[in-house]
């Protein structure tokens, strides 16, 4: 496989679990600063693809590289260190710390069994907490226990959680889900701040809002790629109309 | 004076001077030594307790074979001792004057190799920890690596702590068998079954228990004791942040192996003899007991569940020798039902907060209300929440 500029390159990757093909010979490039939604019916296989880039899903084939380097035989925790950061579906947070602690367990320092035990939440550390707790609107709740958040602010949490390792490649997989019209709203605000300095993968089903943060889109079908382009070329394209869109 | 009593508060060491007061000064006021000698061969369960608290209370790794681990640190402090015991001049009748009674009785002429360096105790006391450490490492390195987790992880330690004891019991000429190793007498030449022996024994032993409940507080408290908690909510999580989730697991492994070859030396010290009766499931069971009855997130607590446990089991035992055991199953049952954060529970939830309102109401009636003022509407600062979680026991459910 040939180096590219993308910040992320999937060339023929494919999955199979029992001979189905979750992911079939699919080829997708994500350039820097780039915020790529994802769209497709369900089963189409968006959720692996995000597996397959951090890990938690081994490829059967194919070839996974981030800024060059190839990422399928690294472990999980290593492609993260590497710059990549995923948001689960269902908010991901520890319920029973804070809000401040779960954000500091996520500062990219003392990853190390002995480094833990000698880290010391510095001032740097608290001020970074204090930023990020900022950008998510959580700056008042950071002595609040996790588990007491709303849904919605849980779900910016875990999004707080990954931008204090400051990832270059951010895949958040369907960060709406369950909010109300004005926590949707604040959300697009957010990620079209956070997508500045890196690039960001959503997994999306609500239209409208793709249509606020998408720069381009993908989208899925069958584990392959069925259209790719603008919002609003997807949208005109007959084949997405006939099995996602809808008639 | 009150600079001490907030920085005790801020980091939970109320309940350890507490502990410390009640192991130090009141029990060998109280007790003679006889109970006294009882309490400290009590207090080396309290190691494996601890032990149980850091890896399963905090990691939510459930081992039902950390007597494996006591064993194997009494064993190699046995060991040394027994050599000891086992001179030319006091072995003489045997007919290989020298080597320990069990193996003369099993027809060995000589002392097997791997058991020529016991003879030193710099060499044995570094075994005591080493040896547990070691075979919690290739265990659990093994198994955590391969993400084999909960009760499948449960099991393999059942697995460990029959072989193990099968092992030990078949092997009778090298290790004593069934009876393991009796007759324990001198410590390079103290004598530990004397009443003033008993009782530097009992101090060491509390000191080390101490300083192991402080070191324990320390992790806890640590960024590892948070990420041990994470862990145990969203494993996932956790490693998708950039942590190796395994190498984690595999050091509060480690480290409660380590506690636990601590706690059996010392039992071997003080009682006088290392069995496989320590080794096998059923001890491993009941020491995980200890930890649920005193509560298995409060190191203090699960001291005190190994005291209470314990002292349940001779007080039953003395008196009715024909109920005991059910009785100390309807303990367990009791306590795990009634009180599923075990007895550390119960005082975090119902005893501080009755005393706190006693205390309030009691302040309440003696000063006007405007002075209590400052304090309950000081403003909740960011940093405050650096604290980690008072405790550990409150806020927090398995």
């Amino acid at each position: 496989m040939s180096n590219t500029d993308f910040a992320l390159a999937v060339e023929d990757l494919t999955v199979s679990f029992d001979g189905f093909k979750a992911i079939d010979s699919l080829t997708l490039y994500i350039d820097r600063n780039e915020l790529r939604v994802i769209i497709g019916p369900n089963g189409a296989g968006k959720t692996t693809l995000l597996d397959l880039i951090c890990g938690k899903t081994k490829a059967s084939a194919g070839s996974i590289k981030f800024k060059n380097e190839e990422l399928t035989r690294l472990d999980e925790h290593i492609r993260v260190r590497r710059g990549i950061g995923r948001k689960f579906q269902t908010p991901s947070i520890y319920e029973n710390l804070s809000v401040f602690q779960n954000l500091e367990v996520s500062y990219p320092a003392g990853r190390s069994v002995f480094g833990a035990l000698g880290f010391k939440c510095s001032d740097e550390v608290k001020a970074r907490v204090q930023v990020v707790a900022e950008e998510i609107g959580l700056a008042d709740a950071l002595a609040m226990e996790a588990g007491l958040l709303s849904h919605g602010q849980k779900q910016w949490l875990e999004i707080g959680m990954l931008l204090m390792q400051e990832p270059e490649l951010l895949m958040l997989d369907e960060p709406i889900a369950g909010m109300s019209a004005r926590e949707r709203e604040l959300t697009a605000e957010l990620l079209k701040r956070i997508c500045k300095n890196r690039s960001v993968i959503v997994i999306e089903h609500d239209m409208e809002f793709v249509k606020q943060i998408a720069h381009k889109v993908t989208v899925m079908h069958q584990g392959k790629i069925l259209a790719e382009g603008s919002m609003e070329a997807v949208q005109a394209d007959p084949k997405v109309i006939d099995v996602y869109l809808g008639h | 004076m009150n600079n001490l009593t907030t920085w005790i508060n801020k980091r939970g060491l109320g309940s350890v001077a507490i502990l410390a007061l009640l192991l130090l000064v009141a029990f060998p006021l109280i007790f003679d030594i006889f109970r006294l000698n009882l309490i400290g061969k009590y207090l080396t369960y309290g190691f494996v307790a601890l032990g149980l608290v850091m890896v399963w209370g905090y990691g939510g790794i459930l081992s039902l074979g950390q007597g494996v681990f006591f064993g194997l640190g009494g064993y190699a402090m046995a060991m040394f001792l027994k050599l000891e015991a086992s001179d030319p001049i006091t072995t003489k009748i045997q007919s290989t004057p020298g080597i320990p009674d069990f193996m003369d009785w099993n027809q060995l002429t000589a002392l097997p190799l791997w058991w020529k360096p016991f003879e030193h105790l710099p060499f044995a006391l570094i075994a005591v920890v080493a040896v547990p450490t070691l075979l919690a490492f290739i265990i659990s390195y093994a198994m955590f690596k391969r993400r084999v987790g909960g009760v499948y992880f449960a099991i393999i330690t059942q697995a460990v702590a029959l072989i193990l004891t099968v092992l030990i019991i078949g092997q009778q000429g090298y290790t004593g068998g069934v009876n393991g190793m009796t007759d324990l007498k001198t410590l390079l030449g103290w004598d530990t079954r004397t009443d003033s022996a008993k009782y530097i024994l009992y101090y060491l032993c509390t000191f080390l228990l101490l300083g192991s409940v402080l070191l324990c507080l320390w992790i806890q408290k640590s960024k590892l004791g948070t990420l041990l908690l994470a862990m145990r909510d969203k494993e996932d999580r956790v490693r998708f942040s950039g942590y190796d989730v395994a190498s984690f697991k595999v050091f509060v492994f480690c480290l409660a192996a380590a506690l636990s070859g601590i706690g059996g030396a010392l039992f071997t010290l003080q009682v006088g003899f290392m069995s496989p009766s320590f080794v096998g499931i059923v001890p491993s069971i009941e020491m995980v007991i200890y930890a649920a009855v005193g509560g298995r997130m409060s190191l203090v607590g699960a001291v005190y569940g190994t005291l209470l446990v314990n002292f349940g089991k001779s007080y039953f035992s003395e008196s009715f020798p024909d109920l005991w055991l059910f009785l100390m199953a309807g303990l367990f049952i009791g306590v795990t039902m009634a009180f599923p954060e075990g007895l550390a529970g119960v005082v975090e939830q119902k005893v501080k907060p009755w005393l706190r309102s006693r205390l309030a109401a009691r302040k309440a009636t003696a000063t006007p209300p405007a002075g209590a003022m400052p304090a309950t509407l000081r403003p909740l600062r960011a940093d405050k929440t650096a604290d980690p979680l008072p405790e550990g026991v409150g806020s927090q459910r398995a």
